[in-house]
């Protein structure tokens, strides 16, 4: 890319042709305002007009969003006309907009009230109807608001850029223009999946997550047993909610902080993941051997399965019937858990603290309650709840120690569970399991690292036993439609296939924290590139450093077998560990 | 989800095959289905969705943003009301409030027996008759707000007759 100069306030700065203007400010350094603008054009609607700026020799003011740089621009952002416009543009946003900030989930993140704050909007300014307003919580994991909706289009794009298939879009015209799902129904009556990715680039508070902080406050106050699991993907996150750079692993503190919140047990969801491949491994093994259906599809991702319901109901059969991690471990704990402590599992509460806003949905199926009526799961807060939990408690993160998670009964977790937060982890593990189940040694490079990375669709091979063994992995939904066409058609040459329904996986999970450029001032400007390598390095390094990383040598995984659940896909394992679906309508009335 | 006839799949799916490899065939195929039918409900947009795979979503806004387009089934008798810039000046609005006042709808919407719809329009090329008022093709030139129920009046004493 060839550079040009451009001067900024004056000062003279070279950048690479073919910017934005907003995007070459950034690499000199400087933050223009912005809102309807995301992810360098990710969404780039050119419509609010909150980043304004003055070009030399321009008459007008430009929107530095979609305005590219020429050679010799002289660009101001702080000219009184540009300052004014600005404000301007803010003011027309809150003058349709219900401002109660002090209620709303979204303040401290909020990026309206922030370019409010910056711009000096003064309230009220423009008076005028209000667009009617709709607000849509009836599906367990999130809540659409238009009364706070900018019309942004941050949501539309991302959800189309993730899924292929869009859900949300513009629709009617002018003043009663809104962003909604067709015919402005609610979520639960269209193909939405619950992933919360529209939610996790809102700016302001008209998508959010649907909080169960409240459920676990009660279980406490009415002395329930209550239990905390987490999933690997948390660890890599939680500390960015406290100002460390994206990337730090949080482990220890994060169960210290949990144990300090009332927690009876905090334990670690990888014990689940391990169980899922020893589950799932022995069910590809079985297909493989006895003539099954394939390829086998992982189930570990709710807005995954959600997907394959709607759309792929007539392949069904692919879905491995494993429960996920997590759900796995709710219902050992109150089988295996209950009666080992000697607890009645109807006094226990089981909480789980995951990435993910689908998992809500999940733990909600009917096919997720055992035989006595109980929940496997009862609550499930995502990361960003979790910290909202800290915060409110007074616990200064940065200052506890590290704890280790309990380690009776289901303390030893391997790397590999440790890597099903990312996309490419769960076949990693199970490689890792299968191949040395069917060879009886282990594969040398315990890393197969040709499914690691971000690319859309990976795919690879191993040899066993003479065998090829073909496999795939894909995460968002775009991705997996590819995979799945090609079953629908007879073409799939795989024998197995990893589906994640975020893209990037559960370290890009919809309940995780926001990533917003403004808001992490100590964060390099290309941020937004980098998160997902940063967060995935934070878990590869943690299976590195992990003495323990194949499923199949996890010791209190082994014993829970002898004592317990007899054997892999065993009677009682199929009753407690597995499920099954059902095919729905995209559109419901 | 009520389901559609394979008939009318079909048919649906051969007017969305017309315009493969048009840059932007979806206005084309809408137009099309909306002549066909007359309406173009979420089944049908599920249809040209999957055929297309161009998202509901998108078709949603497509067909709620231009007028042309309807959701619902439009009446037996549609009631084009001119509300472009010459009828407007000539009280086209006292016209429009009056069709409605009288058949208790709004504009965009239909009677409960299915016989009207009322449809606010743009310029429709007559502006020497300003105001100018559509019904299923016949127009009406300089219509006054005295004359409207006599309008109304005339295409149910039609339904009347034939029935
Ligand atoms: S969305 Fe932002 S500006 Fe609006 S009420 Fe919430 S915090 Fe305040
Ligand atoms: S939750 Fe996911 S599928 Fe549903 S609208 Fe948002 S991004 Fe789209
Ligand atoms: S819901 Fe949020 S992201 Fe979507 S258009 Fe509205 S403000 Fe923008
Ligand atoms: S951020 Fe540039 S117009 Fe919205
Ligand atoms: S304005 Fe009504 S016909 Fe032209």
């Amino acid at each position: 890319m060839s550079k040009i100069n451009i001067k900024i306030e004056g000062h003279p700065y070279q950048v690479e042709e073919g910017l934005t203007v907003i995007d070459a400010a950034r690499s000199c350094g400087y933050e223009i305002p912005s809102l309807c603008d995301f992810n360098h054009g990710e969404c780039n609607q050119g419509s609010c007009r909150v980043c304004l700026v003055e070009v030399k020799g321009m008459r007008s003011l430009v929107a530095s969003c979609v305005f590219p740089v020429f050679e010799g621009m002289e660009i101001s952002i702080s000219s009184p006309k540009a300052t004014a416009a600005r404000r301007t543009s803010v003011e027309l946003l809150l003058s349709n907009h219900s401002i109660n900030c002090q209620q709303c989930d979204k303040n401290g993140k909020c990026e309206l009230l922030h370019v409010a704050k910056l711009t000096g909007a003064r309230p009220e300014m423009f008076k005028g109807a209000q667009t009617p307003v709709t607000l849509d919580e009836l599906n367990p994991s999130i809540v659409r608001d238009t009364s706070k909706c900018i019309l942004c289009g941050r949501c539309v794009a991302r959800c189309k850029n993730a899924h292929g298939n869009g859900v949300l879009g513009y629709e009617n015209r002018g003043f009663n223009a809104i962003v909604a799902p067709a015919g402005n129904r609610p979520f639960d009556k269209t193909p939405c999946i619950l992933c919360g990715q529209c939610v996790s680039v809102c700016p302001t508070g008209a998508l959010m997550l649907k909080s169960e902080v409240q459920k676990v406050d009660e279980a406490m106050a009415l002395g329930r047993h209550v239990i905390v699991q987490t999933a690997p993907a948390v660890r890599a996150t939680l500390g960015e909610e406290f100002g460390m750079p994206i990337g730090t692993p949080v482990t220890g503190k994060m169960v210290a902080a949990l144990r300090r919140l009332g927690f009876e047990k905090v334990y670690d969801t990888d014990f689940g993941a391990d169980l899922t491949i020893m589950e799932e491994g022995t069910e590809l093994l079985g297909r493989i051997q006895n003539g099954g259906v394939l390829p086998m599809i992982t189930s570990c991702s709710p807005g995954w399965v959600n997907y394959c319901e709607t759309y792929y109901a007539d392949q069904l059969d692919h879905l491995s019937s494993c429960k996920s991690p997590h759900q796995m471990q709710g219902a050992i704990i109150k089988s295996y858990y209950a009666e080992k402590h000697g607890i009645n599992p109807k006094d226990i509460f089981v909480v789980s603290v995951m990435p993910c806003t689908a998992k809500k949905f999940e733990k909600e199926r009917p096919e997720m309650v055992n035989a006595e009526g109980l929940k496997d799961v009862d609550a499930v807060i995502t990361t960003r709840e979790l910290a909202d939990m800290i915060r409110r408690s007074g616990i200064v993160f940065a200052k506890l120690p590290d704890e280790d998670f309990d380690s009776d009964i289901m303390g030893e977790a391997s790397g590999a569970g440790v890597i099903f937060g990312v996309t490419g982890g769960v076949m990693e593990a199970a490689l890792r399991t299968v191949y040395h189940v069917l060879t009886g040694k282990e594969h040398g490079a315990i890393a197969f690292t040709s499914v690691r990375g971000f690319d859309g669709i990976k795919e690879s091979q191993i040899e066993i036993n003479g065998k090829i063994l073909r496999f795939a992995v894909a995460h968002g939904m775009k991705n997996a439609k590819v995979l799945m066409e090609q079953i629908r058609k007879g073409k799939s040459p795989y024998q197995f296939i990893e589906i994640m329904g975020c893209p990037g996986g559960c370290i890009n999970g919809g309940g995780q924290p926001y990533v917003r450029p403004v808001f992490l001032p100590n964060e390099d400007h290309d941020i937004l590139d980098t998160y997902m390598q940063k967060r995935a390095s934070a878990l590869y390094s943690e299976d590195q450093r992990n003495v323990l990383r194949q499923s199949h040598k996890n010791t209190q995984v082994q014993k829970l077998y002898e004592e317990f659940l007899g054997e892999p896909n065993s009677h009682k394992a199929h009753e407690l560990l597995h499920t099954t679906y059902k095919g729905r309508e995209p559109f419901r009335d | 989800m009520a389901h559609l006839s394979e008939a009318a799949v079909v048919k649906i799916n051969e007017i969305c095959d017309r315009y493969i490899g048009e840059k932007t065939p979806l206005i084309m195929i809408l137009s099309d289905i909306q002549k066909e039918y007359g309406y173009i409900p979420l089944e049908v947009q599920e249809i040209v969705s999957e055929r297309t795979g161009i998202s509901v979503a998108e078709i949603y806004g497509v067909v709620t943003f231009y007028s042309f387009f309807s959701l619902k089934p439009n009446g037996k008798y549609v009631i084009g009301c001119c509300l472009g810039t010459a009828c407007y000046v000539k009280g086209a609005q006292q016209i429009v409030d009056k069709f409605s006042e009288l058949l208790g709808i709004k504009p965009g919407e239909t009677t409960e027996d299915g016989l009207f719809t009322i449809d606010a329009l743009r310029c429709i090329g007559a502006c020497a008759i300003a105001p100018a008022v559509t019904i299923n093709g016949k127009v009406y030139p300089h219509v006054e707000v005295s004359e409207v129920a006599g309008i109304i009046d005339e295409y149910k004493a039609k339904e009347a007759a034939e029935a």
